[in-house]
């Protein structure tokens, strides 16, 4: 288990505008999920606040799933890059606002439709699909609606597992979180 | 300790998403079934990433240089306060999937009134932890469904385990001294409203799957006093078998 430090206090602002300084946008860009390597931390709205004070930044982020081990694995990846960049960082694990699918970026749903990996759907059609077999999720390699779930739960704790009944291709639907 | 109530507190919510959260653990690579495996193990994680948020908190409020881990690893048997139904061992698939759902639907009910609990850290994690243990309850409910409304050794032996974990569920609603002092703060949740509503949908899910609602009135209870079932020893045995033998040891 980790040392980083949690901060539960929940923080008023949800909204990300004018809490990432712009200094650092491409340096956190540059960092990817471990788990899902297309993504960037960014795009997948886990970071939650980043501002330079004196030296030091001070880096928030948001765990996707509460057991997610990627955190951890995030945690030092910022540390190493803002070290590369001259910084001394320092990262807070913050649970309020809840992290939802809804902050990942368009850009990252796109990354993940093109590595494979089929982009989260509203709440109502996501219950729709995991709970009645309603067919809504597209297949990521050929675009075919006529998907069946397999398993609720996939290869991580944010995704179920799919196959296309059309091209046979079995994928991962990233379960939408609300 | 300044502040004993609100830990005691903490524990007993966290205990019982820890040990039911190592249940689950050990059906990793032993789940009848390569889905049903990831599954329970996805749910594991969910819950000791759970705990983990509790146990830390804890830890801050006992202020005596323990961590998490301390907590976690290093308390005797009489000092979880865990309900007994979770330490309630695996036996076979009905039995792991009657245990989940019995407490999913607790679970549910009590993060879903934890967070309006005026403590921020206990509401942020219940925020956090309710989005998780929504997916455990539809995936053990649609277990219960499917066996029970299956075959005829599917159905009899959901039965079964129902039957046998019955005794469990009425010590879900019962308060500890804790318990009730973080309540008259606001901090916590009265467990003993949540008994009509628990029922009720337990009682529906059984209904749908064409299983029977148990008839027995007697119930066992003691987890949450730290009295348990001969299971909890070898569980903890195993859950603390690396920090028992190499004290202090870091992953």
């Amino acid at each position: 288990m980790s040392k980083e430090n949690q901060i539960l206090q929940p923080s008023d602002n949800s909204s990300l505008l004018g809490k990432v300084d712009g200094a650092l946008v491409s340096i956190l860009e540059s960092i990817s999920d471990p788990e899902i390597p297309v993504l960037s931390i960014m795009d997948m709205g886990v970071v939650r606040s980043a501002v330079i004070e004196n030296n030091l930044v001070k880096i928030e982020i948001a765990p996707t799933y509460s057991g997610c081990p990627a955190m951890d694995v995030i945690g030092d990846d910022i540390k190493r890059a803002m070290q590369k960049a001259g910084y001394t960082a320092e990262v807070d694990l913050i649970l309020h606002p809840a992290w939802t699918t809804d902050w990942i970026t368009p850009r990252g749903r796109k990354a993940l439709e093109d590595y494979g990996i089929a982009a989260p759907l509203d709440a109502e059609s996501d219950k729709l699909v995991l709970l009645e077999g309603k067919k809504l999720v597209k297949c990521p390699q050929c675009g075919s609606t006529n998907t069946k779930m397999i398993s609720q739960f996939g290869s991580t704790a944010c995704k179920a597992q799919f196959q296309c009944e059309d091209c046979l291709e079995p994928f991962d639907y990233f379960k939408c979180l609300k | 300790m300044k502040n004993k109530n609100l830990y005691n507190y903490i524990l007993g919510i966290a205990d019982n998403s820890l040990i039911l959260g190592q249940r689950l653990g050990e059906l990793c690579g032993h789940g009848p079934s390569l889905e049903t495996d990831i599954a329970c193990t996805n749910m594991s994680l969910d819950l000791l990433g759970q705990v983990r948020s509790y146990y830390q908190y804890a830890a801050k409020i006992a202020g005596d240089g323990r961590t998490e881990d301390d907590i976690a690893m290093l308390r005797k048997e009489s000092e979880y306060f865990n309900v007994l139904l979770v330490e309630q061992p695996n036996t076979d698939f009905g039995y792991t999937m009657a245990r989940q759902f019995l407490f999913d639907v607790y679970h549910f009910l009590m993060l879903t009134e934890l967070e309006k609990s005026t403590d921020l850290n206990l509401s942020a994690i219940a925020k956090k932890s309710i989005k998780e243990v929504s997916y455990h309850k539809r995936f053990s409910s649609d277990w219960i469904n499917r066996l029970g409304d299956g075959t005829e050794e599917s159905h009899s032996r959901i039965q079964t385990a129902i039957n046998d974990l019955w005794t469990y569920t009425d010590e879900l609603f019962h308060q500890t001294e804790a318990d009730e002092a973080m309540v008259a703060e606001g901090v916590g949740v009265d467990v003993t409203k949540l008994k009509g509503a628990y029922y009720e949908e337990v009682n529906s899910v059984l209904e749908e799957a064409t299983l029977s609602v148990p008839e027995s009135k007697y119930f066992q209870k003691g987890g949450k006093q730290g009295i348990h079932t001969e299971h909890m020893g070898y569980l903890l045995a195993e859950l603390q078998y690396m920090q028992r033998t190499y004290p202090n040891m870091e992953w």
